[in-house]
């Protein structure tokens, strides 16, 4: 068996991976980049909006103070604060990096690098390239880590004696030494051959978990990997239970389906309406809300050329909002023919306005869906965006509780708290990244001796048995039988008795992906590898939903139809998944968030925290003010 | 980098498909309209080379312009110059044809069009071309286009004349002015399309600030570069138009010549 | 809405294979991509072909439907008659590994060979100062999602297998460009451009152009500005007289 000794292994080529490749290279270690996918096509890709980083090269007034406000709110203050803390701080020296290697971003007039401005960001702070940053800032990590492999060409002789990149490579098992790290266990995707790394430490940059839900903007890629492998080989997960999903994603054609439309076409006068043709929106404005926005068709109309005078339509509630709304008009039956509801902008604007306001939108519907939209209604529903959740990490060095294990980006939880901003998972992505990266190598050389690898045996025979099976179950069906339950059951709005009703079925899943068969060879063969990634969607989905049951309260990416409210109670309390090394055994449990050190709290105003904190962290709040 | 089991025999084959295409729409179509076009110009081109009727007061014809030979009637001659002796026996559209006719043939438009449609190479995108060995412009002869620079500056100045040539034929057969045929407005057409096409090519692109790395230090060869890249994208179009009006043009003054075209309508 | 569609897709391992025919359910508003996977779940469960974002974004799905290179998440099959036979086969030009799938190492091979970005060693991070009309052409470069398209038409390798060592493609032709027009970058890469990478191997056949998906105008904005600065560094005895006398540099 082809078998390779490397001081670091990352397991993921987007945004994250790559920035804690790099940084292991350029630390000395030996790094093997390792991924499911080309070199290059990673879901970091998709990424539109930008970057968020305090350079305050648009307005002066940011810095990292506010962007760590900016954070801690979106994610309603269940952030890991230390983490927002080190993200708003190191956002900046990431991005200017990236421009040192070759990344080409949009400019200001005085020729720094631009930032435009996002939800939920108090000042313009998103570093961007069009609508396309994602893009940029992979092809410049990629040709960072060609940069290195070029030097070590001209040093060593050989281009990959530091960094290697292993394509289309999927891992299956971590291997451990007792209770460390000592290393991977995977396949070629190509060849079907097993492969295995030697090494003492591994950062898992995996990203998400989208491909267990039907209605996803997400890739195949998003199975889940790196959080179950993180599982299986004893660390813990938090944060589960907060999913993102935007309200407005194509629901049709079914080839784009989750594919997102931006906020703007609503910003800028599309409404939504029912298969009945009524606007929706005006029957769902919740209490809280209800003097913010019109309560009727005209006051909203108004609006968009009167702002002073009139209030906003419904149609610009936040995005929970917004997403519930539609999700009940679908569920009772008033839904489009494709399962959304109608985003019209057709009737709103002339065509030509359409095509200068929203470009991209028109370009994309023209080009996906063959819908032009400056004559017919879009079709969109909520879509399976992004997970807060992930394995719980060291904020300083990405450090998971299995030793030798570090993780990064979407993959890692507790940065974003219970809803991310949109701008902070690529700078998320470069400061953790690189950390994890520096954790990795600090954590090589305090080794005394290299671990060695046990477990080899198993995960081969647990990765052939689709392939030795036959007349079993077809993968594509239990695959899609799960999505279908997950976005149904454990989807944007939650009830405890449907999520019991998810979990139940996931039980049966977990059964029948036992007896998955997959014909065919081993060479590229989808079906097969299907069959191994059930495992993982199977395992993060039932963690999923038993910390969606567990949190009874309502907060950013977590919606309980039966606990409607914010909790300051629930706030404290963190929900850590585990589970056993055969992928049994699914536990959560609660654990407190420590509290927020004092110089940071101070940061912000009284009257806020009031509407989060509970009474006791209130007066540790007054007594910080007092002490400093 | 993304090498993986290299020695693994299974990966060095390209799939075995033995048609030339596997296309299904018309691609040999284009090829085929763009070889009968060049073709009609080039033998439209002999033939008015060796046409002697190409001056009709005030017009000239463009294929011959500038007429620089003693044989051209006094009112053809350019700026009244025949710097070619009476040796000069040959037609003298001959003597200016390079200048034109080399910046077309080096222009990167025309070359995609007769590699294409004449050299087959390729006939179309995803179409095999017949050819076994292939050196592009790496060596000699095609390593001369890198030329084309040369016949651009060239090109301005036959442009330049073709120009003075329109404002001439704002008078009429007795030398005054404030005439406007059809053939003032056919020469004048074709003059600006000229200019559209020759300012429009790739190598005055180039000049005008192409090769500069920083627009921002030079506004005004940046104004200038910005104006020529939108002539630019339009290069294929005004090549054709460009070539159509100055066969359109060189014909019709040869009409008037011949006299079957009569003033005062042209 | 939903019919029956023809389609011949080839399948083989290793360059050895042939083309398969299956009659596979279509629906409105699908693309070719879509099918492949209907045909995976349901016909072939073994067929194997690279996707990732459906969305013309990141490059994976290319293809040739009815001989033309295209992405299988951007070729709807409403463009189709619904007799008309599909033929779908892997990228020509590369090796193939299974069903559409190809390897493309030859890509990331040439990448590794193009010098990377040279900024000025005393600029410090967080001082680049650059114009936005000054990174709008290499930008546009940028926006290149490695399909491979490109370099899989380009007749130079495509019908001369044996001209692969001496030419990086257009995809790669396209990056000295983006390097060598980028305001801080200060290896000179016209010489290697022609001598090492094979710029003069392209015609100008355009074929580049027409099947990127992101409607780069790879021949027109990147291949033939940088044959012309080539020319400056070669083959042009003026701006090298220029250039001595005026020591002039951009």
């Amino acid at each position: 068996m082809e078998r390779h000794e490397y001081d670091v292994v990352v397991i993921g080529a987007g945004g994250a991976g790559l920035r804690a490749a790099i940084e292991a290279r350029q630390q000395g270690k030996r790094t093997a980049i390792i991924c499911k996918s080309l070199f290059g096509k990673a879901h970091t890709v998709m990424a539109e909006g930008g970057a968020a980083a305090a350079m305050g090269n648009v307005n002066p007034d940011d810095n990292w103070m506010v962007h760590f406000r900016d954070t801690m709110r979106g994610g309603k203050f269940l952030n890991n604060w230390r983490m927002a803390e080190l993200h708003a701080k190191e956002a900046p020296d990431r991005v200017w990096e990236l421009e040192e290697w070759g990344a080409l971003f949009d400019r200001t007039k005085d020729g720094k690098i631009s930032q435009r401005n996002f939800g939920g960001h108090e000042y313009p702070r998103l570093a961007h390239v069009g609508d396309r940053t994602g893009l940029e800032l992979i092809r410049t990590l990629q040709q960072r880590v060609v940069a290195l492999q070029q030097q070590d060409e001209r040093e060593h002789g050989d281009p990959e004696a530091f960094i290697k990149v292993f394509a289309e490579c999927t891992v299956t098992r971590l291997l451990k030494d007792g209770d460390k790290i000592a290393g991977a266990f995977g396949y070629w995707r190509e060849t079907g051959d097993f492969i295995v790394f030697d090494a003492p430490a591994v950062v898992l940059a995996t990203g998400g978990i989208g491909k267990s839900y039907v209605v996803t903007s997400n890739s195949w890629e998003y199975t889940g990997d790196g959080h179950a492998l993180a599982l299986l080989a004893g660390a813990k997960l938090i944060n589960m239970e907060f999913i993102q999903f935007h309200p407005t994603g194509m629901v049709w054609p079914p080839s784009v389906r989750g594919i997102l439309v931006t906020e703007s076409v609503r910003g800028d006068g599309g409404v939504l309406r029912n298969s009945e043709g009524r606007r929706f929106m005006f029957d769902y404005v919740p209490d809280v809300f209800k003097d913010k926005y019109a309560t009727t068709e005209e006051e909203g109309d108004r609006w968009y050329t009167d702002q002073a005078n009139n209030r906003r339509p419904p149609e610009l509630l936040p995005r929970d909002e917004v997403a519930r709304a539609i999700n009940a008009e679908v569920k009772a039956g008033r839904g489009s023919p494709q399962g959304g509801v109608f985003l019209d902008v057709s009737s709103r604007l002339p065509a030509a306005e359409i095509v200068k306001r929203l470009p991209s939108m028109h370009h994309q519907f023209k080009e996906l869906a063959d819908v032009d939209i400056t004559q017919e209604p879009m079709q969109v529903g909520p879509t399976c965006h992004y997970v807060m959740g992930g394995v719980e990490v060291e904020a300083d060095t990405g450090a998971a509780s299995v030793p030798g294990l570090f993780a990064a980006g979407e993959v890692s939880g507790g940065m974003h708290g219970s809803n991310r901003l949109g701008g902070n998972s690529l700078s998320d992505l470069l400061v953790f990244g690189r950390r994890a990266g520096l954790g990795a190598s600090a954590y090589v050389d305090g080794l005394a001796a290299r671990p060695v690898p046990a477990g080899v045996e198993e995960a081969e025979a647990e990765a052939i048995a689709p392939l030795q099976r036959t007349g079993g179950e077809n993968p594509y069906e239990v695959h899609h039988e799960l999505q279908r339950t997950m976005n149904d059951l454990v989807g944007i709005i939650r009830k405890s008795e449907e999520i019991s009703e998810a979990l139940q079925v996931v039980e049966k899943l977990k059964e029948r992906s036992k007896n998955t068969a997959s014909a065919g060879s081993r060479i590229y063969n989808p079906g097969w590898h299907l069959a191994i990634d059930l495992r993982n969607m199977l395992l993060v989905s039932e963690c999923v939903a038993r910390a969606a049951l567990l949190r009874e309260e309502s907060r950013g990416g977590h919606t309980r139809d039966d606990f409607p409210g914010m909790s300051p109670e629930w706030r404290r309390k963190l929900l850590v998944c585990s589970a056993g090394p055969d992928a049994s055994g699914v536990t959560v449990e609660e654990r407190v968030q420590p509290s927020m050190r004092g110089d940071l709290i101070t940061l912000f105003d009284r009257a806020e925290l009031e509407k989060y904190l509970t009474e006791d962290e209130l007066a540790d709040y007054d007594a910080a003010v007092k002490e400093s | 980098m993304t090498q993986t089991t290299a020695e693994s025999p299974i990966r060095k084959q390209r799939a075995q498909l033995n048609v030339r295409t596997l296309r299904t729409d018309r691609w040999w179509l284009t090829p085929a309209l763009t070889f009968a076009g060049l073709m009609s110009f080039l033998i439209y081109g002999i033939w008015a080379i060796l046409d002697k009727s190409y001056f009709a007061e005030p017009y000239i014809a463009p294929f011959s312009s500038p007429c620089l030979a003693t044989s051209c009637p006094e009112g053809a001659r350019f700026l009244g110059l025949a710097p070619f002796g009476d040796w000069y026996t040959l037609p003298p559209g001959l003597l200016i044809l390079g200048l034109p006719g080399g910046f077309r043939l080096t222009c990167y438009y025309y070359r995609k069009s007769y590699y294409r449609s004449f050299w087959l190479s390729p006939p179309a995108c995803a179409v095999s071309e017949p050819h076994t060995k292939y050196s592009g412009e790496t060596r000699l002869p095609l390593i001369i286009q890198n030329v084309h620079r040369y016949f651009f500056y060239l090109a301005v100045v036959i442009g330049a004349i073709l120009a003075y040539d329109a404002v001439l034929a704002f008078r009429d057969e007795h030398g005054n002015w404030g005439h406007v045929g059809l053939g003032t407005l056919i020469l004048l057409a074709n003059a600006v399309l000229i200019f559209c096409y020759t300012l429009g090519c790739h190598s005055c692109r180039h000049i005008t600030a192409g090769r500069l790395n920083h627009f921002s230090k030079h506004p005004l060869r940046y104004k200038a570069w910005t104006f020529v890249s939108k002539l630019n994208a339009r290069h294929q179009q005004f090549a054709w138009a460009s070539m159509y009006s100055v066969m359109i043009a060189d014909l019709y003054v040869r009409l008037v010549a011949k006299g079957v075209i009569n003033f005062p309508f042209a | 809405m939903g019919y029956k569609a023809k389609f011949r897709v080839w399948r083989g391992e290793g360059g050895e294979g042939k083309l398969e025919d299956f009659t596979v359910e279509v629906n409105e508003g699908e693309v070719v991509l879509d099918v492949i996977h209907r045909l995976q779940a349901t016909q072939a469960p073994d067929l194997a072909v690279r996707w990732n974002c459906k969305a013309g974004k990141c490059g994976s799905c290319s293809m040739e439907i009815n001989g033309r290179p295209r992405l299988g998440c951007m070729t709807r099959m409403s463009t189709f008659d619904e007799s008309e036979t599909i033929t779908v086969t892997p990228m020509r030009t590369f090796p193939v590994i299974k069903d559409l799938v190809c390897d493309v190492s030859f890509n990331y091979q040439k990448a590794r060979e193009i010098p990377s970005f040279t900024p000025p060693k005393d600029v410090k991070p967080g001082e680049y100062r650059m114009q936005q009309i000054d990174v709008e052409r290499s930008q546009e470069f940028r926006k290149c999602i490695e399909c491979f398209m490109c370099n899989n038409v380009c007749h130079v390798i495509r019908d001369h297998d044996e001209n692969k060592p001496a030419f990086a493609g257009p995809r790669f032709l396209m990056r000295i460009a983006e390097l060598d027009m980028h305001p801080y970058d200060e290896l000179d890469r016209r010489e290697s451009a022609q001598e090492d990478h094979g710029l003069g191997y392209c015609n100008i056949t355009k074929c580049c152009t027409e099947v990127c998906p992101e409607h780069i105008k790879i021949t027109d904005n990147a291949l033939i500005p940088m044959k012309e600065r080539v020319v400056d560094r070669k083959y042009d005895p003026l701006v090298w007289l220029g250039s001595k006398i005026f020591k002039r540099s951009n």
